[in-house]
């Protein structure tokens, strides 16, 4: 047997948690090796294609639960190559949650204030820029005009995106064929393997387990078949003196869990307080005649709208129920959304129809209106009611499949508190949409797949209380020292509002604790790395050679 | 289509597509399809295609499910009282308000083996909806039902969709008060 390998700091997943960790310990002078489960594509190779087998599901993960199913990314640049790019700092009154524990379920060190300089720098790395109502796409536009009829307020909502570069053809999720997305792949990855990080795609973690007597960590993957994921070509192991799982909020308790046999007792909140942010969608069908008549809008062809497929995700947010003096579980955003058709056509219900409204003739005749469609998301605050089930034999889900699709052991009935927020949120669209027959609203079935979200969270949460969370305010395992979690499974609840920039935050905010704690395990590095800089931010730095 | 499917797999998965997306009928006699719509649904938008299709994973499952789906179509028309069909498959026997009753209740949340009626449902949307089976632009030059009945735009000649106009190019409400400089809630 050859010895095993070793680096300093292994990091498991390459999203927001991943990346951002890997570039500071990179650039701070530590070994990084990044151990990701999905493939390593660039724009090139990103596809504007629905076929199975293109980028829309190579770089896609969809697990259907019991109850939740989730979307996800599975590359390198994780979530940060498939989403939206909207990146809205959390409000203030999130942080002072109590949720169902009856006390603050955020550790004490973290408020929006302390938070606000981690979101800085994320804001400056990727960059986020503010978005403008002179390149606002049509719906968002739409969606403002709307609320601003019935008395709302409507924001653009700032992006990861560069709009010059931006042909607002809403292929985001299959990644950006432009390089206007501002993902990970153009900022803090190149930055990090700049600085000598490795980063190893279609290694997918199983396990951990500890090296005696070193008290050194063991990181056991399979390499995956890079066009059927079902299929393991070889598995192995390396050794870390570091372990930063960032697997993702759907992953990273399933690895932790099927290390416990190894590790020792893990802490009860592994797999448990799971939230789906409070997601919930509504779809609209737009009356065209009334969008130029009651909204007096027109494209500048004599069209009103027509518009659901141009665009660049969702880029206006109503957020006046973003409000700290509402009771918690009714405070929400409500954001104008796109979904490309197939995920964002399968559970929308025909307005006025009777049983089936998911399906059949009359979903039919609403399909024939889609390009007046409007799609509305609401981000609440649920109950953190989701649970994990014991881990599949391998990844996070029994994969049914090649890529995109497999079974997840999540478990998820929402309680009384969510169903309230949703029912609140679902009235608001109707009563801004609904007025005057500018549109006919349902919101999507929860009949089919459970609920749904694309923004999982708190699955191995950071708190003050070792009963409730995972992770001490420092991102640390409890009991597990050297172990750290930087993901959305961190955030301990719902955020009512996108969260991509709120894990950046955090895992900006993990770093000096996470150097300190390489320091002390011999490791040599330095915490103070700047924003990733220019030129080292070039996507050019992929290696030629797809390493397996 | 080139299948491995016997006749009977066929004409059972087709008309539970059909009652997702449902279409007009391809002949006269035609009983897979129920008829219930004026032009081309989830069968003629290719269901059994990215049904079969090797990376969707379902495709040992289709006799399978196929069986079963007749069995419970058949314990259906029991309990309705209707009189057994004829040599057809149950399934395919049934009326398309009847097919939809029935897989409504398949789908449902308590029932146990749902999972493979949520696939099903799944895939035969796909089909249709964003013709999963094929790539998108041979898709839309060769007139795929789905696409054309959403109004799917087409791309660009070099195969990448842009579009030129996309704003209304104004504001359109007032903004929140309590919106930071930097376009964030507070």
């Amino acid at each position: 047997m050859t010895a095993a390998e070793k680096t300093d700091v292994l990091v498991i997943g390459s999203g927001f948690g991943g990346a951002i960790t890997a570039y500071h310990l990179a650039a701070g002078g530590a070994r990084v090796l990044v151990l990701e489960r999905g493939p390593w594509l660039a724009a090139a190779e990103f596809d504007q294609d629905f076929k199975l087998g293109s980028s829309s599901t190579r770089i896609f993960d969809f697990t259907v639960g019991d109850g939740m199913s989730v979307l996800s990314g599975n590359c390198v640049g994780g979530g940060s190559v498939v989403y939206f790019a909207t990146m809205p700092r959390a409000p203030r009154y999130t942080f002072e949650r109590q949720g169902s524990l009856g006390r603050r379920m955020w550790p004490a060190a973290i408020n929006r204030d302390s938070l606000d300089p981690w979101y800085d720098r994320v804001t400056e790395a990727l960059p986020v820029s503010e978005q403008r109502w002179q390149t606002l796409p049509y719906s968002g536009g739409l969606w403002a005009a709307a609320c601003d009829r019935a008395g709302h307020t409507c924001n653009p909502v700032p992006a990861a995106v560069d709009v010059s570069l931006c042909t607002n053809c809403n292929w985001m999720m299959s990644g950006c064929k432009f390089d206007a997305k501002r993902s990970l792949l153009l900022n803090y990855l190149p930055a990090a393997v700049a600085h000598g990080a490795e980063i190893r795609p279609l290694h997918e973690v199983q396990h951990i387990s500890r090296v005696e007597p070193t008290g050194n960590f063991r990181v056991h993957y399979n390499v995956l078949d890079e066009v059927d994921y079902r299929q393991v070509i070889e598995s192995g192991t390396v050794d870390a003196k570091i372990v930063v799982v960032a697997a993702g909020t759907a992953a990273t308790p399933l690895i932790l869990r099927r290390s416990e046999q190894y590790l020792g007792s893990l802490p009860n909140a592994v797999g448990r307080y799971f939230s789906g942010n409070g997601e919930r969608l509504n779809t609209a069908v737009l009356d065209e005649d009334r969008v130029r008549d009651l909204l007096g809008l027109d494209r500048g062809d004599g069209v009103a709208f027509e518009a659901g497929q141009i665009g660049r995700g969702p880029v206006a947010a109503c957020w006046d129920w973003l409000d700290g003096s509402l009771p918690e579980h009714e405070r929400f955003s409500l954001e104008q959304l796109y979904f490309p058709p197939g995920l964002g056509t399968i559970l929308a219900q025909a307005p006025d129809a009777d049983e089936p409204s998911w399906f059949g003739r009359e979903k039919k005749e609403m399909l024939r209106r889609w390009k007046s469609w409007l799609t509305i998301f609401t981000m609440s605050e649920d109950d953190n009611e989701g649970v994990f089930g014991p881990p599949p034999p391998t990844g996070n889900a029994m994969r049914v499949s090649q890529q995109m699709f497999g079974m997840s052991p999540l478990r998820y009935r929402p309680t009384e508190n969510t169903l309230r927020g949703w029912a609140k949120s679902d009235a608001a669209v109707r009563d801004i949409l609904e007025r005057d027959g500018l549109a006919r609203v349902r919101p999507w079935t929860n009949d089919v797949v459970g609920a749904y979200t694309v923004h999982p969270l708190s699955s191995c949460r950071i708190g003050d209380d070792p009963a409730t969370s995972a992770l001490d305010d420092r991102h640390e395992l409890r009991g597990h020292p050297g172990i750290f979690v930087t993901d959305g499974s961190a955030v301990p609840g719902a955020l009512t509002v996108n969260p991509a920039l709120t894990i950046s935050a955090l895992a900006e905010r993990a770093i000096p604790h996470i150097v300190r704690a390489a320091q002390e395990r011999g490791v040599d590095v330095r915490y103070g790395a700047p924003t990733p800089a220019a030129e080292t931010s070039s996507a050019s730095s992929r290696p030629a050679v797809r390493t397996h | 289509m080139e299948t491995s499917l016997d006749p009977d797999t066929v004409m059972t998965l087709e008309a539970f597509a059909d009652t997702i997306v449902p279409g007009n009928k391809r002949f006269p006699e035609d009983r897979a399809i129920a008829g219930v719509s004026s032009d081309g649904g989830a069968v003629a938008a290719g269901a059994l295609e990215l049904l079969q299709h090797p990376a969707g994973g379902l495709a040992e499952w289709l006799p399978g499910l196929a069986q079963l789906l007749n069995g419970h179509a058949q314990g259906y028309q029991q309990e309705k009282g209707m009189p057994a069909g004829d040599a057809a498959p149950p399934f395919v026997t049934l009326s398309y308000s009847d097919r939809a009753a029935l897989i409504l209740r398949l789908t449902a949340l308590d029932n146990p083996e749902r999972q493979g009626w949520v696939n099903l449902v799944m895939f035969s949307n796909m089909a249709f909806d964003s013709a999963a089976h094929l790539h998108t632009t041979e898709a839309l030059a060769a007139g795929h039902p789905g696409l054309l009945t959403l109004g799917f735009a087409p791309p660009d000649p070099d195969g990448l969709w842009r579009f030129e106009r996309f704003s209304y190019q104004r504001p359109l409400a007032a903004i929140h008060p309590a919106t930071t400089d930097a376009g964030n809630p507070s």
